[in-house]
């Protein structure tokens, strides 16, 4: 047997989970290296960018990182409304209650700022232990010994061992399949999020947004402005910008051939946005990324052998009605998992981590966060077609808008209902035709003209840092059928634009013309989309390459 | 493990640095000076050996009292631990013998032998590439210095300290092709060569690389403060750097500097200007025929995009 190195505690990936795991392991005196892949931790991340510490979960960032909120966050989001939007009218709803259920703060935060800010601290207390914090490093899959995961094996080191090796590697998580625990199969088990972060002066965002200096808020969007693909959009202030994007359901956007970056640009460029443009738009930076939807795949039994999952790896990601919570979940499964060793290890018994670790995320409610009984028990009356249809269409009557001016006060309360949000069907009912016929009935027409002319994909793409290397991603059947859907789906590609990743073209064999789709990993952001839509062989870039996010 | 890296200062010939004259001659005063990048090279080969078995690395230079700053660059960046300073109007002029004698009597003077030197391969102003080895040599024919092989082109380097040796992977005739394996015994002299990259597989090098880099740019930025023009400090009042004179060396003046030196520069050729890329065509702003086919030639790209 060869001598590895060996760490008592081995963390893949500094995002929350992982800073949140690694910080309470050095609490407990574990021995810990955090291996990051990014240049710098924050550099492959995205988010939408509203993390909250809810006053019943076990761990909070800043109880775990005193200083957080002064000096890694941007604004403190006390308001949030959503927008029903139908055509030009729009209706909107406070979503106050549902926000501040549950919730003791919420911050808006950009992860390159963040995440390097966590890792900082991170490394300090990990090095007390005699770990320390790696970024450029990448783990490309699990060590085994007589079939028992004992370690790493890293692209840029020599492989390591460990007690326990807490995978807190995000939404692709290479350790997590490699594991058996996770596939990245069913375009319906994820969301795709696809953001652009926008310049605008503090003082401009306090008067546009009728906000004080230390003041932020959240707008979310719903309606017929995405071509009736399922999801929505949103938009957070930052200290001196503004995030502003669209989550919606991979399924969905597949199945409709949507290009994401229009689906942006219609939200950028909706008549409801002047008020905060007023006719300027400058883009920082075009990012995208999937998101776990934790209704379907939060792993109810996130560990085997030493390796435990947390936050997207074990599809931890939160989706309560139109509220993202995937940050805060990965930092209180963090610190489950980390107490869990250091339990188990102080009874002499660390192989018993994983059970202690699910046990934990039972007993503090958080299963039940994330894949409510509710949603199980509703979902497949409430999903199918039939009941689909027919709400539709009683919603289309007059009869159903009689209802919706009816309940109109009572509509805004069951959004801010947290047990109505759990079993909230993933149907174009919910997301698309409800909020419609919602701004149809209720709602206002907006006048002004919003003429912001938000960048092409080429420019897009041109202004993001990348440090490229040989292609991460390999397309193993480049038949249309079986892959084509990454032509559209992946963010940096469109239909007819050669600059993207992926590409269509059509070969001629023997007098036939077939379809083949061609890939150039040059632009590709990292997101994950085409893993799960495309027929291909997915990993991320070694340590350093490929795609850096400034804001993130 | 006790190491010493010999660093000179040049002119930087980096793009948008550089300042030539009409002529092609370097305009040295509008010219800023950097560390050697060669010599970055060699410092990273130190720093590898001391992240993989400890021990300190310090830097060495010959050159006026301005050198201090690039001796401070060779800290911030590469983390030297310490610096020496050779300086002394009696040291100027110097060619690579009266060179190679003054450095080797700073190695002579410092409180330990180098278990290790080591130099870049050439430097970006002279190009002799000979202070390296003929600093070897000096230490070969000094009595109170042991004798160090000299071991040029390294790209690869590793200690066996048990053993007392060095092994190191070198360019043969410094072509890239063809690479050989070579051990020596401790001292050595290496001489790295451009392509040499360092080499760290292991997290805990990693993390100790990550410890010095903390540790040497905070030292870095304090000495910053002692160089400062409104410093009321003298930069030798810095606790890791060292400045001797030839009095502290002890050397004969006859032997260093101008009067030491044996080489005589017989001409110096201009570098060549770079062709201009762009075609021009000179027209006199009083010549209405010709504004007129300035005009003409912009006006196109007057309209739209
Ligand atoms: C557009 C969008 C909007 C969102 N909005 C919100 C929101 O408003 N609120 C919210 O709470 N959540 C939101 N989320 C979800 C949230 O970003 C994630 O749930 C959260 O980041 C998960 O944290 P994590 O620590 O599990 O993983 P991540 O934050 O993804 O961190 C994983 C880390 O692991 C590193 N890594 C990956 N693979 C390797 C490897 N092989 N080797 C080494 N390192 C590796 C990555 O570089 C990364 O730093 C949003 C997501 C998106 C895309
Ligand atoms: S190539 Fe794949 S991973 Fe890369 S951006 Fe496109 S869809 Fe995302």
């Amino acid at each position: 047997m060869t001598e590895h190195e060996h760490y008592e505690a081995v963390v893949v990936g500094a995002g929350p989970g992982g800073a949140a795991a690694a910080a309470t392991l050095a609490q407990h005196g574990v021995e810990t290296l955090v291996l990051e892949r990014g240049v710098d931790a924050g550099s492959k991340n995205v988010s939408g960018g509203l993390i909250y510490a809810e006053e019943s979960a076990p761990y909070t960032i800043d109880q775990l990182f005193p200083g957080f909120r002064e000096e890694a966050a941007e604004r403190p989001v006390e308001e949030y409304y959503i927008h029903n939007i139908a055509g030009e009218k729009v209706e909107t709803f406070d979503l106050h209650d549902i926000h501040h259920h549950d919730t003791e703060w919420c911050d808006a935060v950009l992860r390159r700022k963040m995440d390097s800010w966590l890792a900082e601290r991170v490394h300090e207390m990990t090095r007390e232990t005699g770990g320390g914090l790696l970024t450029g490093v990448r783990a490309n899959g699990l060590l085994r010994e007589g079939g028992k995961i004992v370690g790493v094996t890293l692209d840029e080191l020599d492989p390591i061992t460990a007690d326990v090796v807490i995978a807190a590697d995000g939404v692709n998580s290479e350790l997590a399949r490699g594991a058996g625990l996770m596939d990245w199969e069913e375009p319906e088990d994820w969301f795709q999020g696809v953001k652009a972060v926008v310049d605008m002066p503090p003082e401009a965002i306090t008067e546009r947004f009728d906000i004080d200096d230390d003041e932020g808020v959240a707008h979310l969007f719903s309606g017929d402005l995405f071509e009736g693909v399922r999801g929505g959009g949103f938009l957070y202030t930052n200290e001196d910008s503004l995030s502003i994007g669209t989550v919606f359901h991979l399924d969905s956007l597949s199945a409709q051939r949507a290009e994401p970056h229009e689906l942006l640009d219609s939200l950028l460029t909706h008549p409801l946005l002047d008020q905060w443009f007023q006719g300027e738009y400058h883009e920082r930076e075009y990012s995208a990324k999937l998101v776990p939807d934790s209704k379907k795949v939060a792993n109810p039994s996130p560990h085997r052998g030493r390796l435990l999952l947390v936050g997207d790896a074990a599809g931890q990601m939160q989706a309560q009605g139109p509220i993202i919570k995937g940050m805060n979940h990965a930092v209180t499964a963090g610190g489950l998992a980390a107490e869990a060793f250091a339990e188990a290890k102080s009874r002499g018994n660390e192989k018993a981590a994983g059970t202690l670790y699910q046990q934990k995320l039972e007993d503090e409610g958080v299963m039940d966060q994330l894949r409510p009984t509710r949603y199980r028990a509703t979902r497949f009356v409430s999903e199918s077609d039939v009941v689909n249809s027919v709400g539709s269409s009683l919603l289309d009557s007059a009869v159903g808008a009689a209802g919706i001016k009816l309940f109109d006060g009572l509509l805004e309360k069951s959004f801010n209902s947290p047990f109505v949000l759990g079993m909230i069907p993933d149907t174009k009912l919910s997301y698309v035709t409800v909020p419609t016929r919602i701004a149809e009935v209720l709602g206002d027409p907006v006048y002004d003209e919003n003429d912001v002319e938000p960048p092409a994909l080429d420019d897009r793409i041109g202004d993001l840092t990348y440090d490229v290397d040989d292609p991460h991603i390999e397309v193993l059947d480049n038949s249309f059928e079986a892959s084509g859907t990454a032509v559209t789906a992946c963010p940096v590609s469109a239909e007819g634009f050669g600059g993207g990743c992926y590409r269509e073209e059509t070969v001629k064999t023997n007098g036939t013309e077939e379809k083949k789709v061609s890939l150039d990993t040059q632009p590709c952001v990292e997101c994950g989309t085409c893993a799960v839509v495309a027929d291909t062989h997915w990993e991320h870039p070694s340590g350093g390459k490929g795609v850096e996010f400034k804001q993130g | 493990m006790r190491m010493v890296v010999l660093t000179k200062g040049v002119p930087d010939f980096r793009e948008g640095k550089v300042s030539f004259d009409e002529d092609g001659h370097l305009e040295r005063g509008k010219t800023p000076t950097v560390m050697n990048p060669n010599d970055k090279t060699a410092l990273r080969a130190a720093l590898q050996t001391k992240v993989k078995h400890g021990g300190d690395v310090s830097l060495m230079s010959m050159g006026p009292p301005g050198y201090a700053e690039i001796l401070q660059e060779g800290m911030d960046d590469v983390y030297a631990d310490d610096l020496y300073l050779l300086s002394d109007r009696e040291m100027g002029a110097a060619d690579t013998w009266a060179t190679a004698m003054t450095v080797s009597t700073g190695l002579e003077q410092l409180d330990e032998t180098p278990d290790l030197i080591f130099a870049g391969f050439k430097t970006a102003d002279g190009e002799t590439g000979h202070t390296g080895p003929q600093t070897k040599w000096c230490l070969d024919i000094n009595e109170e210095m042991p004798d160090y092989p000299l071991i040029t082109h390294v790209v690869a380097l590793d200690v066996d300290e048990d053993a007392g040796t060095v092994r190191a992977k070198r360019l043969v005739e410094g072509d890239v092709s063809e690479i050989e394996t070579i051990e020596a015994d401790l001292p050595a002299f290496v001489v790295t060569d451009p392509e040499f990259e360092a080499n760290y597989r292991r997290a805990e090098h990693r993390l100790r690389h990550k410890d010095f880099r903390d540790e040497t740019q905070r030292r870095a930025a304090e000495f910053g403060e002692y160089l400062a023009d409104d410093s009321e400090m003298e930069p030798t009042e810095f606790e890791e750097f060292t400045m001797w004179n030839h009095e502290g060396l002890n050397l004969d003046p006859d032997f260093i500097g101008l009067d030491g030196s044996p080489t005589i520069v017989a001409g110096v050729d201009p570098i060549p200007k770079a062709p201009s890329e762009r075609e021009a065509t000179m027209i006199d702003p009083e010549d209405d025929e010709g504004m007129a086919e300035v005009f003409e030639e912009l006006n196109q790209y007057a309209a739209g995009d």
